[in-house]
């Protein structure tokens, strides 16, 4: 019923949905910095698609499983392996006892995330199992795991045959389980600050690459590039701000905020990468390029639903593939 | 409320923005009431897919599912306006809800001065030509009022310090602030419920708990709640 952490990594956290209901009390979302992808490996691991798992940062982690579990992972291009046996980004694999499970470094994008049947047994803290790194509380012990931990995994909810059966016909489609690009192309909906910006500055928003600095987290993305200047210098009152927002501080170099961003902030706010492209924002990494582009709100909301709709005809399909 | 609010604006594709005035420092105690006030109405409107709802000096973030006020209804090329109609109907009636009585409760915040605690608390004092006694005698005066919760969970903006003792930031933010900590941020103050960076002068420190996730509700204040601060000594403060 549970895992050594033999090495724990650079950065190894344990993430489910995120943290709703507590924002009033500068509490962050936090969770998975891809939602879909935790999901998507969720629903291969045979779990509940909230179940909790690890948000594997640059790799290094290695994992030995006490008893048979199944493993599925989403992410960035990593090389993940069980023993020796490659496992393959989105299809379910089988881990037995005493197994080891490693994730190598990444070839392309920053991040992974691994469900394991059972999902990750933690305390929920303010009705949630994910770690909220900076406030220190919630995952496990309210920390990144280290060298030596041990974590325990829920009741899994597979018989093995069932399980066999899983392993060898089910996989999730290949761009959401390999979801890092290089030189990704984010798409955005303008903010609310937009038209504080001079014209020349929104064309370079579109046009222009930005540079991802290596000092970005979990809180957001710092952004190199040339520097977008406001036209106007009044103090704004602040407000709230949410993943996917992009502000721009006084020295003209942007933050796009990711899951653990705070609640509020007093930056302009020149737009706000949409919902499905968060995914993407979560694979950059210190030196990536990225770019921007605009698209009208409905376009936002169509590719929301569409995604949607094919998230549940796949959760739809396996859940017929077990009865 | 002024002409042309509330103002409702999208804040990305899952949230929206309900503003009641464009300005705070004016009259932080009407914007903080009227907030409130539309806080509530939004939340009693129940309104499909709205996930949370969180205020800010003169604004109410509204946090919603897209795919909820979908299923609810709305087209998907019209959710923003499909939200903006409800809760500009749900703000639009008056009087239904009796208004709390704001000043009954009011958080009293023991504050020791400690010169290990109070780093900048000479600072204070010398940028507002006033000695360091004056300093604590001008911040346990007033009333305090939580104008925001934010930057770290159960972190308290809150209005109301006395202008004598304004003290911009620091030029350079401290890389680490002890937990308690009692701070001055230009003309805002507050404290720090965690461990963290932060670069506002800090002049003294509370043995009380801002934020505890195993408790129901986790912050001690939430905008709107009044404060005040008492001193103590370094002797109360070791046995809270």
């Amino acid at each position: 019923m549970k895992a050594t952490i033999v090495r724990a990594g650079f950065l190894t956290t344990v993430q489910d949905l995120g943290r709703t209901g507590y924002r009033a009390f500068g509490v962050s979302l936090g969770g998975a910095l891809d939602s879909v992808a935790l999901r998507v490996a969720n629903l291969v691991a045979g779990n509940d698609n909230s179940a909790a798992g690890l948000e594997i940062t640059l790799g290094g982690l290695e994992l030995r499983f006490a008893d048979e579990r199944i493993v599925a992972w989403c992410g960035g291009r990593f090389d993940v392996r069980i023993g020796s046996a490659s496992v393959p980004a989105g299809h379910a694999a089988l881990v037995r006892a005493d197994e080891t499970l490693t994730v190598g470094h990444a070839e392309t994008g920053c991040r992974c995330w691994l469900a394991i049947s059972g999902g990750i047994e933690v305390p929920p803290t303010l009705e949630s199992r994910s770690t909220d790194l900076r406030a220190g509380f919630g995952g496990f012990d309210g920390r990144a795991l280290r060298d030596g931990d041990e974590i325990q995994f829920g009741q899994g909810p597979q018989s093995a045959p069932a399980a066999r059966a899983r392993i060898s016909s089910w996989s999730a489609p290949g761009d959401w389980s390999q979801t890092a690009k290089v030189g990704p192309a984010l798409r955005f909906v303008r903010g609310a600050d937009w038209n504080r910006f001079s014209d020349s500055t929104l064309q370079c928003l579109s046009r222009e690459k930005f540079s991802v600095s290596p000092d970005s987290d979990r809180m957001g993305v710092r952004l190199n590039g040339p520097p977008l200047e406001r036209e106007d210098a009044v103090d704004l009152i602040s407000a709230a701000v949410v993943p996917g927002t992009i502000q721009v501080p006084p020295s003209g170099n942007s933050i796009l905020l990711l899951g653990d961003c705070q609640t509020i902030g007093g930056y302009p706010k020149i737009a706000h990468v949409i919902s499905v492209d968060l995914g993407l924002a979560a694979q950059l990494r210190g030196g990536d390029e990225v770019r921007f582009s605009e698209v009208a709100m409905t376009d936002a909301y169509q590719l929301l639903m569409e995604r949607e709709r094919d998230l549940n005809r796949f959760r739809l399909g396996l859940s017929l593939h077990d009865r | 409320m002024t002409a042309g609010f509330p103002d409702i604006a999208p804040l990305g594709d899952s949230a929206l923005i309900v503003r009641v005035r464009d300005k705070f420092e004016d009259a932080p105690d009407e914007t903080l009431n009227d907030v409130l006030r539309i806080l509530h109405q939004i939340k009693d409107a129940d309104i499909p897919g709205v996930i949370e709802l969180a205020p800010a000096y003169t604004s109410v973030a509204v946090f919603f599912d897209p795919i909820r006020v979908i299923r609810a209804g709305a087209k998907p090329e019209q959710i923003i306006d499909w939200l903006g109609e409800r809760i500009a109907v749900a703000v639009g009636k008056r009087g239904k809800r009796k208004q709390k009585d704001q000043t009954a409760c009011v958080t009293e915040i023991p504050v020791c001065y400690d010169p290990n605690f109070a780093l900048d608390l000479d600072h204070v004092a010398e940028h507002a030509h006033v000695s360091a006694a004056e300093v604590i005698e001008l911040y346990s005066a007033p009333e305090y009022r939580v104008s925001c919760i934010g930057f770290t969970p159960g972190f308290p903006f809150l209005s109301g310090l006395d202008k004598k003792i304004a003290t911009p930031r620091r030029d350079t933010p401290r890389k680490e602030i002890p937990a308690g900590s009692v701070g001055i941020g230009g003309a805002q103050t507050g404290v720090y419920p965690l461990r963290s960076p932060g670069g506002w002068n800090i002049i003294g420190r509370t043995p009380l708990a801002l934020f505890d996730p195993a408790k129901s509700p986790p912050a001690l204040l939430q905008a709107g709640d009044r404060v005040r601060f008492r001193s103590i000594t370094r002797e109360e403060f070791d046995a809270i």
